[in-house]
């Protein structure tokens, strides 16, 4: 089967004053149909840059300097504002957050929705309608008929997520970027979206790439997890192999310090040190300074170290080290 | 004697309703101010050294708690008491502390520093003003204690702006530090931080603990953060308090239905993938909180009874519940 | 190789020290906003006449020709003078004369001193007043913040020089007295924006810690509140120095403002405008000329500091 999103050597860089500063550097992944893939990393890796470069949307300080972004084997880089235009919402969506990203709070939610239809395809507002209607259901809301005439602010936060989610399901897109759609969003309500979107991607075949901080969401949801780290994905695999045998000594710090992992009231495994700062980061390995593995070999930028499961560092944890 | 003793503690906001519809109220006689029911019938005590996990979805009062512990607002009904004297005082519509003995972390430590005082001064300042410190020994302890907080002392002159969040944090668990308090109130100190940060601040905050014997009200949504750092435990929902027990009891065996399901619906690592149990349904709001148990919309066991009466904090095997399963009854009996 | 993670130590929490964010001094950030401020070269113009037009007033005494108001130094000779002739005093009348033979160079730039020193000083009062009416109320808040709000609403809603008009026909002629209703008519605009910067800061969390720990009132107003919302008093300020410029010269030229005796540009615009009907027209509008310039180019440098302060269009 052939990926539904591969990304190869997506590269962003921002021009600020103080200097250059690549936010995304280097990235390369696939998703194939109806997985999720988990991009984790902390604030200021590089996760929400790397989603807004696959759409292409990213403003001037910044600029995509390399790299290719292929949906269904089309390379959206190399094609021009109005083509993209057309593919986007079409057969790859985003998600983010803040759900009033994508909603206008002055229009009903299924006057938006249904303008969102007849964007790509010429249908009537009746049908359009319709199919608003049903993609509501498709994401688990109560009496969705009802809820179209609503305006959003007449929605609980985590309904209007699920219209934002509902709105990308539209033209059943290939691949959807999900960036964070859960972190504000209590637990409760964000364990039923998660069981939403899992069956979605099951039943669906969407392609899935699901951004965000919180290892325990990703565990839970996805296939494939990618961990960023000042920009790079440092470790990638499938979900069983990067939580229960990380290998890049960031992951396994990550998974290390996770307090539920230790009796209570011991010392925590922590990772030492602070996020790095994109404009000073060190020759090489970006996480040298806080690395506990670290040796002189690291100051020289490492290369992938394993196949499907692989890291980015010049001394992966083995089964020993664990 | 308990250190802190709260006594049927509720906080109502009213939101005064616009200048025409105030009008109309007095016109027809209505009244249409909205109010909030933020916390309701709250009966706590914290004991010296002990850590009391504050636990609950978002809007349930969490906060709002915190700050009348900490003399940020004053409690529209009952008393919070430390040491036996109420730590505010209400007059007219202005609140004035009466201790300096409660100090309060905030969640956002971008937030919680005066971005154009140095940190140093904004650390010293309080017990300057209370004059715990004189002039001449305030840079000397200023310096030991973010030392202390694991940072290097010269910081002082630094501005907030000059710090990751996790050192704003040790700065701002500092400045509270600084005043000796006998209660720290730590509203979601960790949950702002970065992953990889988080344990650190963790770490500091019980380390501090053994080293000070700190007496502290930990607020937080995270469970698996609580169950680390916290010796008892009160589960909120809307308002009040519906469970309260040991960490240890409370996580091996909750009693109440809306525990047991916010415990199963929390994913963690190492659960497994695809394995949710979602509570079902959305969280009510607190301006028309639902009649009887506020859970009974969600909860799979409710009956007739938990529509119509809500349940008191009573005891069970393992600590206390709000919930009529525990009292006698399964809850489907009508009220009687 | 092989070091495990755990070797972090048991101790580690309190020893590591996180490394410090990149050390961003005062002087880098004038730095930075220099930088971002002369990338509108109008602003940078601006600012350039400005500064010219403060060191020609400020040392009127000794740029000028001419002691204007020295009765002994001007001749009826040299009265109504074109700009560009040569007068008695042997030197040329670049602007020209008035019709009690003065220099009107020299005059417009004795003119511009008294405009400056009372724009600057009536926006320092203003300024000041209106701190503290904004503080006041979005400290306290209530009744305190609603009855000082509206007063300042209101007087928002009238037009300042009807105010200003209004209270120096009730003060009578004067520099003080003119401040005095410059004070009154200009304050709203700094309560304004003092009390909403104001409203947003004590809504922040270190005003709470402040509050909550507490320190008196006082302290948290003038230590944490008033210097976090100076900078938009700033850009309101030095938009309201021109406009307290404008409205100087508007009551002068209305007869209301100064005494002739003690001239600004706006009581040469007024005297001069008597002949502008004749083919006297520099009379009134080489005065007129500058107090535009120095309007404009206040505003556009406002304009820029504003522009440059605002975080959204920070990179
Ligand atoms: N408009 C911009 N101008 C300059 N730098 C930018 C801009 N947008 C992003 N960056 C840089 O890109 C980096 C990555 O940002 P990004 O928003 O992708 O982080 P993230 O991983 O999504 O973090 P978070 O979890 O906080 O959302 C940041 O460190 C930031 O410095
Ligand atoms: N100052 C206030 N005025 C009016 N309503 C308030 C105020 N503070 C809190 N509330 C309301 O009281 C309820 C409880 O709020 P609180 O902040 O205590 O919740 P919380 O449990 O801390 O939630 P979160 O996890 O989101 O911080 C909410 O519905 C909130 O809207
Ligand atoms: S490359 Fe070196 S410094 Fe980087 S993670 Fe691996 S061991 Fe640590
Ligand atoms: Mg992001
Ligand atoms: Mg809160």
């Amino acid at each position: 089967m052939s990926a539904a999103l591969e990304v190869r050597n997506l590269t962003t860089r921002f021009d600020t004053r103080r200097g250059p500063v690549t936010a995304v550097n280097g990235v390369s992944f696939s998703v194939q149909p109806g997985r999720i893939m988990g991009l984790v990393g902390e604030s200021g890796s590089g996760k929400s840059v790397t989603g807004f470069s696959i759409l292409g949307l990213i403003d001037a300080p910044g600029r995509i300097t390399d790299g290719e972004v292929l949906v269904d084997g089309t390379d959206l880089r190399s094609l021009s504002p109005d083509a993209l235009r057309r593919m986007r919402g079409k057969h790859v969506a985003m998600v983010f957050q803040d759900p009033m990203m994508t909603l206008n709070p002055v229009l009903r939610v299924g006057d938006q929705m249904a303008m969102a239809v007849r964007v790509h395809d010429r249908v009537s507002k009746a049908a359009a309608w319709d199919r608003a209607r049903k993609a509501l259901e498709t994401v688990g809301i109560p009496s969705p008929a009802e809820r179209l005439k609503a305006y959003p602010h007449q929605l609980s936060g985590g309904m209007r997520q699920r219209v934002a989610i509902a709105t990308a399901l539209l033209h059943g897109p290939s691949v959807i970027i999900a960036d964070e759609p859960t972190t504000a969003l209590d637990v409760s309500i964000q364990g039923q979206i998660l069981a939403e979107v899992r069956r979605l991607a099951d039943e669906t075949g969407t392609a899935i790439v699901w951004v965000t901080h919180d290892l325990a969401v990703v565990s839970s949801l996805a296939d494939d997890i990618s961990v960023m780290y000042a920009g790079r994905i440092v470790e990638s695999g499938t979900t069983e192999e990067v939580l229960s045998a990380p290998r890049h000594p960031y992951t396994h710090g990550l998974i290390d310090s996770v307090p539920t992992r230790h009796a209570p009231g011991r010392e925590l495994p922590q990772i030492p040190g602070s996020t790095p700062q994109l404009i000073n980061l060190p020759e090489g390995c970006a996480f040298r300074p806080r690395c506990p593995r670290a040796t002189a070999a690291c100051a020289v930028q490492p290369s992938k170290s394993g196949e499907t499961h692989f890291a980015l560092c010049h001394h992966p944890l083995t089964e020993a080290d664990r | 004697m308990s250190l802190l003793r709260i006594t049927g503690v509720s906080k109502r906001f009213t939101s005064p309703p616009g200048l025409i519809t105030r009008l109309a109220d007095r016109i027809t006689g209505q009244d249409s101010s909205a109010t909030v029911h933020a916390v309701s019938d709250i009966d706590l005590t914290v004991d010296k050294g002990e850590v009391l996990g504050l636990v609950g979805e978002s809007g349930c009062g969490k906060s709002t708690l915190g700050r009348l512990v900490s003399g940020i607002y004053a409690p529209s009904d009952g008393v919070i008491e430390l040491h036996g004297k109420p730590v505010a005082i209400q007059r007219g519509s202005t609140v004035f502390k009466t201790t300096t003995r409660v100090q309060m972390i905030h969640q956002d430590p971008f937030a919680s520093l005066n971005p154009r005082m140095r940190v140093g001064e904004t650390i010293a300042e309080g017990p300057r003003q209370h004059g715990l410190w004189t002039a001449a020994e305030a840079p000397r302890k200023t310096r030991d204690l973010i030392e202390q907080v694991g940072l290097e002392g010269a910081y002082a002159s630094r501005l907030p702006h000059q710090f990751s969040g996790g050192q704003r944090q040790r700065i701002a668990i500092a400045r509270a530090l600084a005043m000796e308090p006998d209660l720290l109130v730590l509203d979601e100190a960790v949950a702002s931080l970065d992953v990889s940060i988080q344990a650190q601040v963790l770490n500091l905050f019980m380390d501090l603990r053994k080293r000070l014997d700190l007496t502290a009200i930990f607020i937080s949504h995270d469970l698996g953060v609580v169950r680390h750092v916290c010796d008892r435990v009160a589960i909120m929902y809307l308002g009040r308090v519906v469970e309260m027990g040991t960490a240890e009891a409370l996580y091996s065996a909750p009693q109440h239905p809306y525990t047991q399901a916010l415990l199963a619906s929390v994913p963690t690592l190492g659960t497994g993938r695809g394995a949710f149990h979602p509570i079902a349904g959305e969280i009510p709001s607190p301006l028309n909180p639902p009649s009887g148990c506020a859970f009974h919309p969600r909860c799979p066991h409710a009956g007739p009874r938990c529509r119509t009466e809500t349940p008191a904090l009573g005891d069970t095997a393992s600590g206390q519940a709000a919930c009529h399963l525990h009292h006698g009854g399964t809850g489907r009996e009508s009220a009687a | 190789m092989g070091m495990n993670h755990d070797t972090l130590g048991p101790d580690s929490n309190t020893s590591v020290t996180p490394s410090a964010a990149p050390l961003q001094t005062r002087a880098s950030r004038l730095r930075d906003f220099w930088n971002d401020f002369r990338q509108s070269p109008a602003a940078v113009i601006s600012l350039i006449i400005i500064i010219a037009l403060a060191i020609v007033s400020f040392g009127a005494p000794w740029v000028s020709p001419q002691d204007p108001y020295d009765m002994a130094s001007l001749d009826w000779l040299d009265a109504f003078l074109r700009p560009g002739t040569v007068g008695s005093g042997g030197y040329t009348h670049w602007l020209g004369t008035d019709n009690a033979g003065r220099d009107m160079l020299s005059a417009i730039f004795y003119g511009l001193r008294t405009s400056f020193m009372i724009g600057l000083s009536a926006c320092a009062l203003a300024l000041f007043a209106g701190i503290c009416v904004g503080l006041t109320a979005a400290y306290f808040g209530g009744r305190i913040e609603s009855l000082l709000m509206r007063v300042v609403d209101l007087q928002l809603s009238m037009p300042a020089i009807l105010l200003a008009l209004v209270l120096v026909a009730m003060l009578g002629q004067g520099v003080g007295q003119i401040i005095l209703a410059l004070v009154v008519a200009q304050y709203a605009y700094f309560a304004r924006t003092t009390h909403g910067a104001a409203t947003v800061e004590r809504g922040k969390d270190y005003i709470e810690a402040a509050r909550s720990t507490p320190l008196p009132a006082r302290r948290v107003l003038l230590r944490h509140l008033l210097p976090n919302v100076l900078p938009p008093l700033i850009v309101v300020a030095t938009v309201q120095v021109a406009s307290a410029i404008a409205l100087e010269a508007t009551l002068s030229f209305l007869g209301v403002g100064l005494p002739l005796t003690e001239p600004s540009l706006g009581s040469l615009i007024s005297n001069g405008f008597k002949y502008i009907h004749t083919d006297r027209t520099w009379l009134s509008i080489y005065p007129g000329v500058f107090l535009m310039i120095t309007v404009v180019a206040i505003n556009l440098v406002g304009d820029q500091v504003r522009h440059v302060l605002d975080p959204r269009n920070q990179r």
